[in-house]
């Protein structure tokens, strides 16, 4: 299918090859031409496994994996012609200096010497990296390491673009760096599969999102719908006294198992479904119990809220103290 | 057309990279030329003095000693691969339309250039110090074939080592290991010197074959122990070169 870039139908593979778990347990997963894809996952949770296959680096078990209209097993070098990768951990020539990286990639990727020069500097121009070409790359910064990086999966202007993890391990501004040049990217007609374990980036850069948990897809679809998937709105009440959270939980309208209680910030977190309802009956609640309360809002619920009650641990209510 | 249209163009451009990483990192490669020509003077003068040698010991200990560095050389290629691998650099290589041989090819070309140098260097500090070679040319070029071809063994076991183990702790048991193994050859001392099990097993390592064969070419008395000398890395290559391959290409296992 022209307007797929990614199917995923079952796929399964071992932990390292030996009996025991499933890194993928039959997952599936579809990508449409010039999306971007987030894959949300906590670690462990088979991201960095699926982006290996898709990348050729791993052969599935099992299963249908194709990539561009190439099967990964039986076609990896037709795939190869068409993907570029940023894996976790830089994948550049430390010893090198970037403009050396870059041109030996280009070299890799059968430019020719004169264009993989040229494509180079356009790259590292692109990329901010433009005055830094001659310096080894162990002497970047993490955020330059991983926008050369980005650069050197960008030699052939790829069909499809994996991500794994862009920005885990960059503080704030490399994060915003690798951030803007993704975003940078869309547009251009490129598919980027991009996992994460922050729900803010996926929230942020992907066109749909698929949670994954233990090797498998768990849910799928927008932002919204995700956010829709637990039950719409919630209500926060923060109140004046954190002695009386625990009297304030039986005065909301659902089951004391859905109340998410954090004594800290003194706040109490529940979903509702009618919100009006739902904010009158608590605030008159509250009047009549005498209980104080600092803050109401209702709100959408955040991707970690989503996140967590699909995985099933969202009962972590905390007594109070 | 596929990725094998490639192979020699990819091979090449790989090599240029450990070039690459000479250039970067000029004083590594000096002292790498120059740790073997210090054994040579440790062993040729501090503690020289030749265990049992007839005539001069340094006729003796430097065909030893370029036999030890071309087994040496087996732990520098195990570290450069289990670098490489542990740094994510080569899963670049693996997801790009390149032949993925080329990575294997680029190490080893860049390897036996260094050990050639080596050879040189080593030879060179030797006739500063009045080794001769008497055997003529031939004998001169066939010794010189013999060391590199044993480095070229020791280069895939290097190779499959790193794969098999792939992590840097291996590496330091495996540069620890090369020590006894390295010395317990002819290369310093004549086995005749040595407890009678010891001498046993000093004959038999691969090794000493290299360095006696080495020995009598240089000296020209003889050929007896070029065939072992060609026999051992060819079999060790015969082993080694299929499982490192195999090794590399299952890395997508």
């Amino acid at each position: 299918m022209a307007d797929t870039a990614i199917t995923v139908e079952e796929a399964r593979k071992k932990y390292g090859g030996k009996a025991g778990g499933y890194a993928l347990d039959g997952l599936d997963l579809t990508v449409a031409r010039g999306t971007v894809h987030g894959v949300l996952g906590p670690n462990g949770a088979g991201k960095t496994t699926l982006v290996r296959i898709l990348a050729t680096l791993l052969r599935p078990d099992s299963g249908r994996v194709e990539v561009a209209g190439h099967d990964v097993v039986r076609q990896a070098y037709e795939v190869r012609l068409r993907i570029g990768l940023l894996g976790q951990h830089a994948a550049v020539d430390e010893e090198l200096g970037g403009h050396q990286n870059l041109e030996m990639f280009g070299r890799l990727h059968h430019l020719g010497a004169r264009h993989a020069r040229v494509r180079a500097d356009e790259l590292l121009e692109r990329f901010g990296l433009g005055d830094t070409g001659r310096k080894p790359v162990k002497q970047y910064s993490g955020g330059m390491r991983r926008r050369l990086d980005l650069a050197a999966s960008l030699i052939t202007d790829p069909e499809v673009l994996f991500l794994d993890e862009p920005t885990t391990g960059l503080d704030p501004r490399g994060r915003t760096e690798v951030w803007s040049a993704v975003r940078s990217l869309v547009g251009g007609g490129t598919t980027v599969l991009l996992t994460t374990q922050y729900l803010e980036e996926a929230d942020q850069l992907a066109d749909r999102i698929s949670v994954v948990d233990a090797g498998r897809v768990i849910a799928d679809g927008t932002a919204d719908q995700l956010k829709a998937l637990t039950g719409g709105d919630r209500i926060d009440v923060v109140l004046r006294d954190a002695g009386q959270l625990g009297a304030a939980v039986a005065l909301l309208p659902v089951p004391k198992d859905d109340v998410c209680v954090d004594p800290d910030r003194r706040l109490l977190s529940a979903p509702v479904t009618d919100r009006m309802a739902a904010l009158s009956g608590v605030v008159r609640a509250l009047e009549e119990a005498g209980i104080e309360a600092e803050d109401i809002a209702l709100r959408r619920p955040t991707l970690d809220e989503v996140f967590l009650h699909l995985t099933g641990d969202d009962h972590r209510v905390k007594e109070p103290a | 057309m596929s990725a094998h249209t490639y192979a020699l163009t990819d091979s090449w451009t790989m090599t240029r990279r450990e070039l690459a990483h000479w250039a970067r990192q000029p004083v590594q490669v000096v002292v790498n030329l120059l740790f073997p020509v210090m054994l040579l003077l440790m062993f040729g003068y501090l503690i020289g003095g030749g265990r049992g040698v007839q005539g001069s010991y340094i006729d003796y200990v430097l065909p030893g000693m370029l036999a030890l560095t071309m087994a040496f050389g087996l732990e520098g290629t195990m570290i450069a691969v289990t670098q490489d691998l542990n740094k994510g650099v080569v899963d670049r290589f693996r997801s790009m339309p390149m032949a993925n041989g080329a990575v294997l090819v680029g190490r080893s070309a860049a390897d036996m250039l260094q050990s050639a140098l080596a050879v040189f260097v080593l030879m060179g500090v030797g006739y500063a110090l009045g080794w001769r070679a008497d055997g003529g040319p031939g004998a001169f070029l066939g010794a010189v074939g013999l060391l590199l071809l044993f480095r070229f063994a020791m280069l895939w076991i290097g190779i499959h080592l790193a794969l098999v183990a792939g992590k840097p702790e291996m590496v330091q048991a495996v540069q620890i290991l090369v020590w006894p193994i390295g010395f317990l050859s002819n290369a310093l001392a004549l086995p005749g010197t040595m407890p009678g099990w010891l001498g046993t097993v000093v004959e038999w390592n691969p090794m000493s074959h290299t360095a006696t064969a080495v020995r009598d070419l240089f000296g020209g008395t003889g050929t007896e122990h070029v065939p072992a000398a060609i026999v051992w890395p060819l079999a060790l290559l015969a082993v080694f070169f299929p499982l490192a391959v195999r090794r590399f290409a299952r890395l997508s296992r």
